[in-house]
C-alpha cells in the first residue's frame, strides 16, 4: 500500500549535472580571482604585520632589559667608585692631619729650641750687663766711700785695687 | 508559557502555508468536484472542456475514457518526494515563477528551448501544467515527454495526467482528447542502477536547483567580494561585521582544514576548499529557508556527484610521483599483500568521490524528507481533511517536530559542508605529500 512514487533526486539528470560543474567552475575561478585570492593575501599579509609587531616588541623588550642591567651595572660601579673615594678621601685626611700634626710639633719645638737659646743669649747679655752697671755702681760706691775716708793714702790706693781684681764677673 | 503561545502560532502558520501548497488529497473531500489534475483521474474532464477552471464539476465526455482511476489517498512518502525533487518551475508558497525549459530531444531535431508557462502550469496544481507543448507536459515539476508520435506537436490543452501503477512503478499517462497517452522522463546518468537511463530526451532546463543554485553563489560573490573590497579600504586595521564574520570561517578553514591536512601547499588549495565549503553551505542553508522554495539543491546526487568528481580530478591531477607510486605499487609490501592492496589502493581512489558524493546527498535528503513527513502529520492525523481537531493536533506535533528538526538541520549544514571540505583536503593532502620513509 505505501507506495514511493519516483525518486528521482537518487538518479544524476544530465542537465542539473552540466549546470552544476558549469556553475561551480565559474564560481570558484570567480572567487579565487575577486574574493579568496584577495582575502587571503590580505590575512597573510595582516597576520604577518602582526607576527613582525610582536617580534619587534619582544626585541624593543629585550633591549630594554638589557639597558636595565646595564644601568645596574653602572650605578653599582658609581657606588663602588664613590665608597672607594670616600674612603681614600678620608684616608688622605688621616694622613694630612696627622703630617700637619707633625710639622706643628717640629716647628713648635724648632721655636722652642731657638726661642731657649735666645732666652739665654739675652740672659748673658743681660748679666754682662749687670755685672758692668754693678761694677760701675759698686766703683761709685767705692769712690764716694772713699773719698771719705781715704784721703790720698797709698795704703788706702792698694786696698782698692786689690779689691777692684778680686771682682769678678759672675 | 510564552514558548507555547509561540509554537501554536507557528502551528498556525504551517498549516496554513502547507494548506496553501499542498492540496494532495483534502480537497477532494471538503469540496466535491474539485479539479486535481495530478493525482485524480475521475474529475480531470474539467480540463477538456471547461478550460482551467479548478472548481468545474464531474462530468463530461472525459469520463469515459480517463476517468475510471480512482485517485489514491494522501501519501506523505509520495508527497515528501514531490517537494524535494528538482523542478522545472519555482514555487514560492502559491506563486509559481516560470523557468525556462531546455531539452534536447535527439529524434526530433535536437534543441527545444520555451518557457515553462507554455504548460500553463499555474493554472495547475502542485506543478502540473494542462497544457501540453510540442509532445512536452509538466507533471508536479517534471518535464514528461509523450511518447506516442500521434499526439499533436503544438501546444495543445489537455484533460489532466493520470498515474498509474504498474508493477510497482507508477507511470503518468496524458489524458488526451479521450486517450490516454504514455510518457517518458528524462535521462538520467545512473545507467539504470537507479531506475534511470538513457530515454528519448535530455532537460538542460534552468530548473529550481539551477536557479537557486545562481542565486546562492550569486549572493555568496557579492558577500565575499565586499569583504575583499573592506580589506583594502580598511588595510591595517581590525576586520569589522561581514568582514569579521567571514574571516572566522575562512581563518577556520585555512587554520583547521588546509593547513593541518596540506601543509605548505595549503595556500594552494584554499581557494578551492573554500569554494568548495561555502558552495555547499550555502546550499545547505537556501534549502533550510522555510517558504522560500525549499530547493533540495544538495540532496540531489546530481549535484553531489559533480562536486565529487571535481574533487576527484583535483585530488588525482595534483597526485605527485609518491601518491602514484603508493597506489600502484603499494611500496615496503610482500609480493601476497600487493595482489590484494593494489586493488583496493585503486577501487580506494574512486570508492573516495563516491562516499563523498552519498554522505552529502543521503543527508541532505534525509533531513528534508524528514521535515517534510513531520508536516505531512497534519493531513495524516487530519485524516486528509476529515477531521479538523486532528489537524490541529497534527500541526501542533508537526511544528514541535519540525523546529527541532530544522535546528539539526542547521547544524547538519554546517557539519556537511565541513566534512566534505575536510575529507576533500585530506585526499589533497594524501596526494601531494612528500615520501617520507
Amino acid at each position: 500500500m505505501f507506495f514511493i512514487a519516483d525518486f528521482n533526486v537518487i538518479k544524476p539528470d544530465f542537465g542539473l549535472l552540466f549546470w552544476t560543474s558549469v556553475i561551480f567552475l565559474i564560481f570558484f575561478f570567480l572567487m579565487r580571482k575577486f574574493a579568496f585570492g584577495p582575502i587571503g593575501d590580505a590575512l597573510e599579509k595582516r597576520e604577518g604585520s602582526i607576527r613582525d609587531a610582536l617580534d619587534e616588541a619582544k626585541a624593543a623588550r629585550n633591549e630594554m632589559e638589557q639597558m636595565n642591567s646595564e644601568n645596574e651595572r653602572l650605578l653599582a660601579e658609581a657606588r663602588e667608585e664613590r665608597s672607594l673615594m670616600l674612603k681614600e678621601a678620608k684616608e688622605t685626611r688621616e694622613r694630612l692631619v696627622s703630617e700637619a700634626k707633625e710639622d706643628a710639633k717640629k716647628e713648635a719645638n724648632k721655636i722652642m729650641d731657638s726661642a731657649k737659646q735666645e732666652i739665654e743669649a739675652q740672659k748673658q747679655s743681660a748679666m754682662l750687663e749687670l755685672k758692668n752697671q754693678v761694677g760701675t755702681m759698686a766703683i761709685e760706691i767705692a769712690e764716694k766711700v772713699v773719698r771719705q775716708t781715704l784721703k790720698g793714702d797709698s795704703a788706702s790706693e792698694s786696698l782698692v785695687n786689690g779689691l777692684v781684681k778680686d771682682i769678678k764677673l759672675n | 508559557m510564552r514558548h507555547l503561545v509561540l509554537s501554536l502560532v507557528f502551528s498556525c502558520f504551517a498549516l496554513v502555508a502547507f494548506a496553501q501548497h499542498d492540496h494532495s488529497g483534502h480537497d477532494h473531500s471538503d469540496h466535491a468536484g474539485h479539479n486535481h489534475a495530478d493525482h485524480a483521474g475521475h474529475d480531470h474532464a474539467a480540463h477538456a472542456d471547461g478550460g482551467h477552471d479548478d472548481h468545474h464539476g464531474h462530468g463530461g465526455h472525459g469520463e469515459k475514457a480517463c476517468g475510471h482511476y480512482t485517485h489514491h489517498e494522501f501519501n506523505a512518502g509520495d508527497n515528501a518526494i514531490h517537494h524535494i525533487s528538482d523542478a522545472n518551475v519555482y514555487s514560492i508558497g502559491p506563486f509559481n515563477i516560470p523557468l525556462p525549459v531546455i531539452l534536447y530531444v535527439p529524434n526530433e531535431g535536437g534543441f527545444k528551448m520555451f518557457s515553462s508557462t507554455q504548460f500553463d502550469h499555474a493554472s495547475g496544481h502542485h506543478g502540473t501544467g494542462v497544457r501540453a507543448h510540442e509532445r512536452f507536459v509538466i507533471d508536479g515539476g517534471q518535464v514528461k515527454h509523450v511518447t506516442d508520435s500521434s499526439f499533436p506537436n503544438e501546444n495543445v490543452a489537455i484533460s489532466g495526467i493520470v498515474h498509474i501503477k504498474k508493477d510497482g512503478k507508477e507511470e503518468a499517462f496524458v489524458c488526451y482528447n479521450e486517450k490516454l497517452y504514455p510518457t517518458e522522463v528524462k535521462s538520467t546518468a545512473d545507467a539504470g542502477i537507479f531506475g534511470g537511463g538513457i530515454t528519448g530526451y535530455y532537460d538542460f532546463s534552468l530548473t529550481k536547483n539551477v536557479v537557486s543554485m545562481f542565486i546562492v553563489c550569486l549572493i555568496l560573490f557579492l558577500l565575499f567580494t565586499s569583504a575583499a573590497k573592506a580589506y583594502k579600504t580598511r588595510e591595517g586595521k581590525a576586520p569589522t561585521g561581514l568582514q569579521n564574520l567571514l574571516e572566522v570561517m575562512v581563518t577556520f578553514i585555512r587554520d583547521e582544514v588546509a593547513v593541518p591536512f596540506l601543509g605548505h601547499n595549503a595556500s594552494k588549495f584554499l581557494p578551492f576548499l573554500l569554494t568548495l565549503f561555502f558552495f555547499i553551505l550555502g546550499l545547505n542553508l537556501w534549502g533550510q529557508v522555510p517558504f522560500f522554495g525549499g530547493s533540495n539543491v544538495t540532496g540531489n546526487i546530481g549535484v553531489t556527484a559533480v562536486l565529487a568528481i571535481i574533487t576527484f580530478f583535483a585530488v588525482n591531477f595534483n597526485g605527485n610521483k609518491h601518491y602514484w607510486e603508493h597506489l600502484f605499487a603499494a611500496p615496503g609490501t610482500p609480493w601476497f599483500v600487493k595482489i590484494i592492496l593494489v586493488p583496493v589502493e585503486i577501487m580506494g581512489m574512486f570508492i573516495k568521490p563516491i562516499t563523498l558524493m552519498l554522505r552529502l546527498f543521503a543527508n541532505i535528503t534525509a533531513g528534508h524528507m524528514v521535515i517534510l513527513i513531520f508536516v505531512s502529520f497534519v493531513f495524516i492525523f487530519g485524516n486528509s481533511g476529515e477531521s479538523v481537531p486532528g489537524a490541529a493536533g497534527g500541526a501542533v506535533a508537526a511544528t514541535l517536530l519540525s523546529l527541532f528538526m530544522m535546528s539539526i538541520e542547521l547544524i547538519v549544514a554546517f557539519v556537511q559542508a565541513f566534512v566534505f571540505t575536510i575529507l576533500t583536503a585530506s585526499y589533497l593532502g594524501q596526494a601531494t605529500e612528500e615520501a617520507h620513509h
